[in-house]
């Protein structure tokens, strides 16, 4: 028997995630990210305002379909992408430790508390409009009640550092009320998010519920921001800086500084307004992904809908 | 061909699918162990009166054995465990429920009587729906509106029907253990088949010693439990003859008590309603699960100007009911559950014949074993009338009219239960009318028979008290 | 196993349920035409009970879990067979397409003659001589649409010309489609007229009237229309054109049975019901035929009770009747793609 050579692995092609499927960027247009210990790691697609749009498009094709799932069944597909993560545990781990340059226990920690948090929210899918629905007493012979309703295409942008993790927190609030959205990744930590599409592609979630782009925040926000189909905006990403051990790629167009950051957010901001879009506005204090995430992310993208019968014979 | 018709050959869901042990012991702190004193008996099949297995009765040392395991698993594990960990078990019992379903279907109608396409369609899937929406709450208990943290109860001891046997025991056990209860739950003497499958599902699932203990007996079994010192709280369904025995028995106790019991549900149709579909649930809110439905529609109040369309309609219908083999997928109506269930069925339909009603029964050839009653319809019903009062828990139902709005309230307020209502009418305010003077814990408006674990359920007046289901089924495990 | 030809089978019940009862005044034919009755008609269609969607539709996947095996499997596959028209209704239709599935027709499995003929052949008015001319007098009916099919978009004396043609040219069976502009509209009268009208024009001919529900939306509104139908003298309601989308499902089938289980005991007359489009597997096709066993029962199971409009269904009854004789799966190369 001849020995054994050392196997050569075959690397992975990270690509975007629109509408169920995993094309490249139609500008064909791709930069380089790197481990936090600036080696590089992988070639990301680099999406465009086009892809942008295409994501958009199939985002509000799913919002039929999807808002008016029962609360049960989006419950069980939220439940069935916990179990998916859970079985690639290993390969999140690896993911967060290249790309965060964080030790095992802390990508260990990290990993399982985005598999409870996926948990977390698929409990809520049937529970949430009994918490913050209402029967109404009026004054007078009217049945009324009031009941939350998703407020259609979502467009968020993830945190920059907390790439799985903080994630999660931002998309699982979003869609398991219903809506549907385009999540922009974190920029210089794309890979987790690409991971993630992969259990969210086998997790039963209908195709374009969740569309996952990864690119310049600069870049491609403004065309989601001022997109008159997109109902909300989370801007939760333009708080934070990725790390400050970020290779020099990702700094051309990005969020650099506090001050660019910050406009760019009011930038956005006016820019939602066009159509009035719900925003969540960058968080002012760091963000503790590991608290109880309260129903804020939930309800922000809620509409409340109330409704008058009369009462007679 | 012209001579042949368009019939179903027998359908039958394969028995291979579950393995019956020949005798089943107590399933007690996480193990199946030997009873101490108690004694055995036999459970059967009520489609063919076979003997199925043999399980235990428990005596009063196994009920103290199981209270003592609840109370270690209470002090020692499940009220140490977060929440989020809690409901992680239940996740996991959920989905070894949803894997395990179509087992669990079978043995269901094989102990149970009903027919196979409920089992498998309704009563399963809502035993594991339960889980999953319980498992949700474990960790959102300070969302409830109980406060900020709120405290479970203890040791719960539950005793629970035969007519929903597994469906039953979900309604308990989930929001218990949700809360961070433990349980020693007692199922009924005639099912219990099903909830020793479910303490095997417990084994799977890896969930600690002595949370759930399922203790298997009768009457006596069931009162040494609600009657003990060592349980905190009591939850029963069953009849309100033995709930009222209950509630004198902790009276004066620290225990808390939920109580879910009998009904004599009024049906009422007005003459607009969509009269085909009201017909179909004139069907599915009596003879559903064979007519043992706590919340059937057992009183069909019709308004006068459509009584014979609707009469016409419903005999038509019945004429078409399939009953026979629980196991045949094609079987709408299967076996009463049990000898002494189907003898008290027909005396309080002689006693509806003797006192002036008129029966109809549809057409159907009953099996020659087991125990079997066809579906039965009483006209020339009033509401003195026994069969009008008394609930028969069987597939039996009368029928009476009204005129007025008014008149349906008041003939369907008229007893001392409360448990369901059905209104059919395609005039919505009427509805809201209707359900806002009905004196029932559950009003069905053009439906019937529907649950949900998001959904409240439990009655007003002698139907008990307290609600399972939902947000408000938390409250009855909450020290609140 | 004898095999009834569906000719037979037709005149037999078509004729005689309709002289049975005496009819109630109301309900006869002909009284709600003139200028005074626009009123009773309509509030005749209003009047009927509604149609809860939740319920029927519950109704309808209940009966769908119906499991039908072995035996009642076979000569549910046959009775499919012989309820089917065979139908095309394409651009590109030719003659020689057209004879070939009349070939079909006559013999659906070349190498089994115990396998039954399907009811009627459905085509286009033009087609309707080839239809005939190679059908001969095999039994099986020559149907054809008409009346500006599938829009119904034209004017009443065009469709009216185009059903005397179709009849002329050889057509027993005519398939109509209402105006549903104007039953949306609320002119009840109109389609009645009309499909009265075209019920002249087909002299002897079997009238079908498709409602096509799947632009009616509403299950009341199924029911309205079926009721309108017959009054106006339909021989069958039918459900679709098989160009709109949806076409036939079982729960709006399930509200046309009900319509004519009613229609028959108000007036005596019973009334046909044709479920087309969207059909397209023996386990769909069995599907019906559980539900007309169901609502209606036997009196509707055979050619003059239910019929099937659908050409790639045949083939896929032909498999699962191959599979039943020889206890494997059959593969779609052994069967004719006509």
């Amino acid at each position: 028997m001849s020995e054994r050579q050392p196997r050569l692995a075959i690397r992975k092609t990270y690509k975007l995630f629109i509408g169920g499927a995993f094309p490249r960027s139609e500008s064909g247009r791709s930069y380089v990210v790197r481990k936090a210990n600036g080696e590089f790691l992988a070639n990301a697609a680099l999406a465009s305002r086009k892809d942008a749009r295409d994501a958009v498009v199939a985002a509000r094709k799913a919002f039929s379909g999807w808002s008016a799932a029962t609360a049960y069944n989006r419950g069980q597909i939220l439940y069935r992408i916990a179990e998916m993560l859970e079985g690639r545990r290993d390969q999140f781990i690896a993911d967060l430790a290249a790309c965060e340059g964080v030790d095992p226990a802390e990508a260990e920690r990290q990993v399982d508390e985005s598999i409870d948090r996926w948990v977390w929210y698929a409990g809520w899918s049937d529970k949430l409009a009994q918490v913050i629905g209402a029967a109404n007493p009026v004054a007078g012979p009217y049945f009324d009640f009031s009941v939350p309703e998703p407020t259609g295409v979502v467009a968020v942008i993830a945190p920059q550092a907390s790439s799985l993790l903080g994630l999660v927190s931002v998309v699982a609030p979003v869609i398991v009320t219903g809506n549907t959205c385009v999540v922009l990744a974190a920029e210089s930590r794309p890979v987790p998010a690409i991971t993630l599409a992969e259990v969210l592609a086998t997790s039963d979630l209908p195709a374009g519920v969740v569309n996952i782009l990864t690119g310049r925040v600069a870049e491609v926000a403004p065309w989601l921001a001022g997109h008159m189909d997109v109902n909300a905006i989370d801007l939760t990403g333009l708080a934070d800086e990725p790390s400050p051990s970020e290779g020099a790629d990702s700094t051309s167009g990005s969020p650099s500084s506090d001050n660019s950051r910050q406009s760019l957010a009011a930038d956005l901001e006016k820019s939602a307004a066009d159509n009035l879009k719900r925003v969540i506005r960058p968080p002012q204090d760091a963000v503790d992904w590991y608290a109880d995430p309260g129903l804020a992310r939930m309800t922000a993208f809620l509409e409340t809908k109330t409704v008058w019968h009369p009462i007679g014979i | 061909m012209a001579s042949q018709r368009f019939e179903y050959a027998p359908a039958p869901e394969s028995r291979a699918i579950v393995s019956i042990a020949s005798s089943y012991g107590l399933f007690i702190g996480g193990e199946f162990v030997d009873t101490l004193d108690g004694r055995s008996y036999k459970t059967v099949n009520p489609a063919d009166a076979e003997v199925l297995a043999e399980v235990t009765e428990a005596g009063p040392r196994d009920v103290d054995r199981a209270v003592a395991a609840a109370r270690a698993a209470y002090t020692r594990t499940w009220s140490k465990l977060s929440g989020r960990d809690r409901g992680k078990y239940l996740y996991r019992i959920a989905r070894l429920i949803q894997e395990r379903a179509r087992e669990l279907a079978v043995l269901e109608s094989l102990d149970n009587g009903k027919p196979i396409r409920e089992s498998r369609d309704v009563d399963i899937p809502l035993v594991a729906a339960h889980f999953f929406y319980y498992a949700g709450w474990a960790d959102k208990l300070a969302y409830a509106g109980f406060g900020p943290s709120p405290r479970p109860l203890g040791v719960a001891g539950q005793v629970i029907p035969w007519n929903f046997p597994l469906l039953m025991l979900a309604w308990k056990i989930a929001p218990a253990l949700a809360c961070g209860n433990t349980v020693v739950l007692k199922p009924a003497e005639t099912t219990p088949l099903t909830a020793l499958a479910f303490a095997e599902i417990c084994q799977q699932a890896d969930l600690p010693p002595g949370v759930v203990n399922i203790v298997t007996g009768a009457g006596e079994t069931g009162r040494l439990l609600v009657t003990h010192e060592g349980i905190d709280k009591v939850a029963f369904t069953g009849s309100t003859e033995v709930g009222k025995q209950i509630a004198r028995a902790v009276a004066g106790t620290r225990k808390r008590l939920t109580l879910e019991l009998g009904g004599k549900a009024a049906n009422i149709i007005f003459d607009d309603a969509p009269l085909d579909q009201a017909v179909e649930g004139i069907i599915n809110g009596i003879f559903f699960n064979q007519g043992h439905v706590c919340c059937a529609g057992s009183r069909l109040l019709v308004q006068e100007s459509v009584y014979e369309e609707v009469l016409a309609k419903l005999k038509r219908r019945m004429s078409t009911l399939r009953v026979g083999d629980p196991l045949d997928k094609n079987t709408d109506i299967g076996a009463i559950n049990s000898a002494q269930q189907l003898e008290k069925i027909r005396m309080l339909s002689d006693v509806g014949e003797s006192e002036g009603a008129a029966r109809w029964s549809a057409p159907c050839e009953l099996p020659e074993r087991g125990y079997w009653f066809p579906p039965t319809i009483f006209t020339g019903v009033s509401q003195a009338h026994r069969i009008a009062r008394e609930e028969i828990f069987g597939p039996v139902l009368s029928i009476l009219t009204f005129r007025t709005p008014a008149e349906a309230v008041e003939k369907a307020n008229n007893t001392p239960y409360g448990l369901s209502a059905g209104v059919w009418t395609e005039k919505g305010s009427r509805i809201l009318w209707m359900a806002e003077r009905l004196r029932a814990g559950v009003v069905w408006a053009n439906t019937f028979n529907r649950f949900d674990p998001t959904s409240p359920f439990g009655g007003y007046k002698e139907s008990g008290y307290g609600r399972e289901g939902g947000r408000h089924g938390l409250e009855a495990y909450l020290d609140v | 196993m004898t095999t009834r030809g569906p000719v037979e089978t037709a005149e037999l019940s078509m004729t005689t349920a309709g002289e049975r009862h005496a009819r109630p005044e109301v309900l006869q034919p002909g009284t709600v035409t003139g200028v005074a009755s626009e009123v009773g008609l309509r509030s005749f269609i209003a009047g009927l009970p509604g149609v809860d969607q939740v319920g029927a539709d519950a109704r309808a996947a209940m009966l769908a879990s119906r499991s039908i095996k072995t035996t009642s499997k076979q000569f549910a596959l046959d009775l499919a067979i012989s309820m089917i028209d065979l139908t095309t209704l394409e651009g590109q239709d030719t003659p020689g397409k057209v004879r070939a599935i009349c070939a079909k027709a006559q013999r659906p499995d070349p190498a089994d003659p115990t396998c039954p003929p399907v009811a009627a052949v459905c085509v286009y008015p033009d087609l309707v001589p080839v239809v005939k001319q190679t059908l001969g007098d095999s039994g099986i009916k020559v149907a054809s649409v008409a009346t500006a099919f599938p829009s119904g978009r034209s004017s009443l004396d065009v469709k009216v010309r185009e059903t005397a043609d179709a009849v002329a040219a050889g057509a027993d069976e005519i398939d109509m489609v209402i105006d549903r502009g104007a039953f949306l509209a609320g002119r009840y009268k109109q389609v009645y007229d009309e499909i009265a009208a075209v019920k002249q024009a087909c002299g002897p001919a079997h009238l079908k009237v498709i409602l096509e529900t799947g632009e009616l939306a509403t299950y009341d509104n199924v029911r309205r229309a079926s009721w309108l139908a017959m009054l106006a003298g339909a021989d069958f309601i039918k459900t679709s054109t098989g160009k709109v989308s949806p076409a036939a499902t079982l729960p709006v089938t399930l509200v046309m049975l009900e319509a004519v289980r009613d229609f028959r005991d108000a007036t005596g007359r019973m009334v046909g019901v044709k479920a087309a489009g969207g059909i397209r597997t023996a386990k769909d096709a069995i599907r019906y035929l559980v539900l007309v066993n169901e609502t209606v029962g036997e009196d509707w199971l055979n050619p003059s009770g239910f019929r099937i409009g659908a050409s790639s269904l045949l083939n896929d009854l032909l498999m699962q009747r191959e599979k039943l004789r020889t206890g494997r799966y059959a593969g779609p190369d052994y069967f004719t793609l006509d």
